[in-house]
Formats: structure tokens, sequence, C-alpha cells
């Protein structure tokens, strides 16, 4: 089983279309990686499906890195 | 047409018989039907169970994966078709000239397949499972909208929605935009992908599809009398029209001039055409007019053809009603009778036929046509194999459900 930073990793890769090694854990998803609002709330969706959880709307407008996003399954499903 | 000249310079097409203009035609002039068995869905439970379906498309030339993803079936495809005709055209958009080329690429139907899988995602996982990009990925002026963020077209965007004449409607109201010297350059034309399990039951439902399920290659067969129906199509295509005189100045590659646009409305009924064809009549002879081109100098007619009982009757006599002693020579062709019913793509890759009709002097062919209804205008239909002969002006019809009519002329330049 792969770690939540790896699965968080491939799917923010997945989502925005970009290769995994660029994604590192301090970047931004509008800044670093090229993702509009748009892009933003898809990806939630499929964090929200792989860990199967509901990330609620004012939980999920302050994911915007990486870093963020493992934070936040770690603290909620860990 | 009143007003500034136009030329097309710029041709793309996703088509049942090939990914580009170029292999379309081919095909095309060679008789090669495009209708086979659905193999995308489970069809068994359908009256028909073939189409006229795009094969082998890969979106990975034009767009990258991240872009695609967000996008209906039917808006790649039209960005397929847009970008091939963007760079056929040469055309260089520069900051002085944005805010004067633009798009009219329209759509029948528009993101059905979206709307499907996004209600079944409703259905077994709730609102919050539907896509950001549904409602983006799925509208109808999508086409016109991305083509413009890539080539900063900054003129006029448009989408008109007319059922199966939204590519003729796209075309002629694009090159009037020109003409009148709103847009100096305009990326026109239809896109469709309709053959879904929603759009196809649709259609079966209407009773407008042929049944012939043992010999899809012959169950387009406009204006023969064991017609049953039209075969559902889909595709895209897109032409680049542009103000004449620029366009010489630039050096562009002239295939044709738009030289007339007509347009009506049967005010019959939402699905069948008046018997006599007087709205497709009305049609013609406002773009002839508009035209101004003698009625015996228009030597070839790609027709709506569409392989319906009632339509492809009507058409013929508001064919012969509308050129009178010219009906004699003129030669008609149904380019369905390969590719199936395009619905809001259809008038936009018969008007790319029709343009390079010109250029090759050459009349595609109706194929399937064994024996000519009784009910329908003796005229020449090209039966079976293409026909080469002087082509100096094309009129391409379409006409929709709604009642809704429109028809083009094309002209060959000297």
């Amino acid at each position: 089983m792969s770690s939540i930073e790896e699965r968080v990793k491939k799917i923010v890769a997945e989502q925005l279309g970009v290769k995994e090694e660029e994604v590192s854990t301090e970047a931004s998803f509008v800044e670093d990686l090229g993702a509009d609002s748009l892009d933003t709330v898809e990806l939630v969706m499929a964090l929200e499906e792989e860990f199967e959880t509901e990330i609620p709307d004012e939980e999920a407008e302050k994911i915007t890195t990486v870093q963020l996003a493992i934070n936040y399954i770690n603290e909620n499903l860990a | 047409m009143i007003g500034r000249r136009v030329a097309v310079t710029g041709l793309g097409m996703i088509s049942p018989v090939g990914l580009t203009v170029a292999e379309t035609w081919e095909n095309i002039l060679a008789g090669k039907s495009g209708v086979s068995p659905i193999d995308t869905f489970d069809a068994s439970a359908y009256t028909t169970r073939f189409s006229a379906s795009v094969r082998g498309f890969d979106i990975g030339p034009y767009l990258e994966p991240k872009e695609a993803r967000k996008m209906d079936t039917f808006v790649q495809y039209g960005m397929a078709a847009g970008i091939q005709a963007f760079e056929d055209s040469g055309l260089e958009i520069t900051e002085e000239l944005a805010p004067y080329v633009g798009c009219a690429i329209g759509s029948g139907i528009g993101g059905i397949g979206q709307i499907e899988k996004n209600s079944e995602i409703l259905k077994t996982s709730g609102p919050r499972r539907i896509s950001p990009f549904f409602v983006p990925g799925s509208i109808i002026n999508m086409i016109s909208g991305n083509l413009s963020v890539r080539y900063n077209m900054q003129g006029p965007n448009l989408a008109l929605v007319t059922a199966c004449t939204s590519g003729t409607h796209n075309i002629g109201i694009g090159a009037r935009l020109i003409a009148q010297g709103d847009a100096q350059a305009m990326l026109v034309g239809g896109a469709e992908m309709a053959t879904t399990p929603v759009g196809l039951g649709g259609f079966a439902a209407a009773r407008a599809l042929s049944t012939r399920n043992d010999d899809p290659e012959a169950a387009s067969r406009p204006w023969d009398r064991d017609r049953d129906g039209f075969v559902l199509g889909e595709g895209a295509g897109v032409l680049m029209l542009e103000e004449l005189e620029s366009a010489r100045a630039r050096g562009a590659r002239i295939y044709a001039e738009v030289t007339g646009f007509g347009m009506s409305g049967d005010a019959y009924h939402m699905t069948l055409p008046p018997a006599d064809g007087r709205g497709a009549a009305l049609s013609m002879s406002n773009a002839v007019r508009d035209s101004a081109v003698p009625l015996d100098q228009i030597d070839y007619i790609n027709a709506h053809g569409t392989s319906t009982n009632a339509g492809d009757v009507a058409e013929s006599l508001a064919v012969a009603r509308v050129m009178g002693s010219a009906a004699e020579q003129v030669a008609v062709s149904s380019t369905k009778s390969m590719i199936g019913h395009l619905l809001g793509a259809a008038g936009a890759v018969e008007a790319i036929f029709s343009v390079l009709a010109i250029r090759d002097q050459v009349c595609p062919p109706t194929i399937n046509l064994d024996n000519l209804d009784e009910g329908a205008a003796p005229l020449n239909f090209v039966p079976h194999t293409a026909q080469q002969r002087t082509i100096r002006n094309v009129l391409s019809n379409s006409f929709g459900f709604g009642g809704t009519n429109g028809s083009l002329v094309f002209s060959r330049l000297d």
C-alpha cells in the first residue's frame, strides 16, 4: 500500500495533467501546477473518491497546495 | 451576397469515412460507406443497431489530454476540425487583426453524452459527484469558445443551434458577418456526436432512422424506393472564411467564393416537411437570388437528401420547381448515402464537399440509389459513381426539425 503522500501526488498528477515528479509537496495547485478554479474543484472530488471521504466546501477551499491536501487527509482519516 | 466578397481559405473535417478532409474526400468520391454496426454500447435492444460513426479518432495530436478530458466528444471533433481548418488557411492572427476574427460553430444536439453520464452519476452517487466540467464541457458554444482562446480570436463568437441546419446557418451567418464588415475572417461550421444510448433511442422513437439492420451499408439510400429512414452520423466540419481582398492580399489559397445564402421556415410541422417542399424551395431560391448566379450556371446541388420517406421526395420536387428548365442539366447528389446524417455537422461537411466539387470539377455520388422513387422528380441524382463535369456554382441544402431551412451557394473563382 502506498503512503498517503504518494497517493495524493498521484491523483494531483493525473487530475492536473502534470508529471508526478513535478508534484512537489510545496507545490501550489494554481500557481505552480497550472490549475484553474474548476480544476481544483475536480481535484478535491478525486481526493474524496480515493480516500472515501467527504471534504466540506469550506475545508476544500483551504486546500491549495499538495502539503495542505496531505495534512487534511492525515488529520481527518488517520 | 450584398457587401464585401467572402472566400473559403481553409477546410477541416472529422467524418465517418476519414479523419481529415483529404481522406474523407477520397472515400466519398470512391462511393465508400461509413455505416456499420454500433459497438460503443450495447444496442441489442434498439430497433436500429448501426450508425455512421467516426472510427479511430485520437484527440492527442490536437489537444493536451488534460484539456480534452473536459470536453464532450462533439467538442473534441469540432476542435480537431477547427484546428485543421485554421492550419490549412495559413492565417496569422496579429494583435491588429484579432478583434476582426471570429467563430461560428454550432451543433444540433450538443453534449448529450456528458448529460447522460452526469445524470447517471447523479442517480448513483448524488449531486456532489457531478463534474465541475459538465456544463463547460457540454454546452454548444464551447467549440467557438475554445478555438477563440487558442487562436486569440476576439471578434464575433457564436454558435447557432438549428437542428440539422446548424452547420449551414453558421456558415451563412459567418459569411454575412464578413460581408457586412463585422469580421475579416471567421471559422464556421458544425459538430455532432449524438450516437449515444439516449440519442439513438430518441431518433429511433421518432421513427426517423432506418432499421435495415441486416445490411447497414445499404441503409442510407436517398430517393431510392426502398429507403426507410436516415442513418445517424457523427463528426465535424469547419471552414475558414475570409474577406476576399484581404485573403488575396496575403496570398492565401482560395478554394471558392461564398456567393449566396438563403433561409426559410416551413411553418408547417415539427418533424415533417410540407409534401411540396415549399420551405426548401424558398430557402433555395433565396440563396440563388442572393448569389445573382443564373440558374443554368448552377451545375451541382449537394442535397439534404437524408433517405427519409417524406423529405427526399419533397426536396426533389422543390429542386425541380426552383430550377425550372435548368433542372434537366443539374446534378443532384446526397453524400449522406455514404456518411449518414451528421445532424448539426451535416451542412458543414456538405459545404466542404461542395467546395471540393468546385476545386476538382467532380460531383460525388449517391450510393445505394438502385430504383428511383416514382414520386421523386426525375433528376440526375449521380447514382453509384462520381461524375466528372464542369462545375461553376454549387448549391448546398440543409433542412431541420422545427422546419428550419438553409441553403448556400459556392462559386468558382477564376
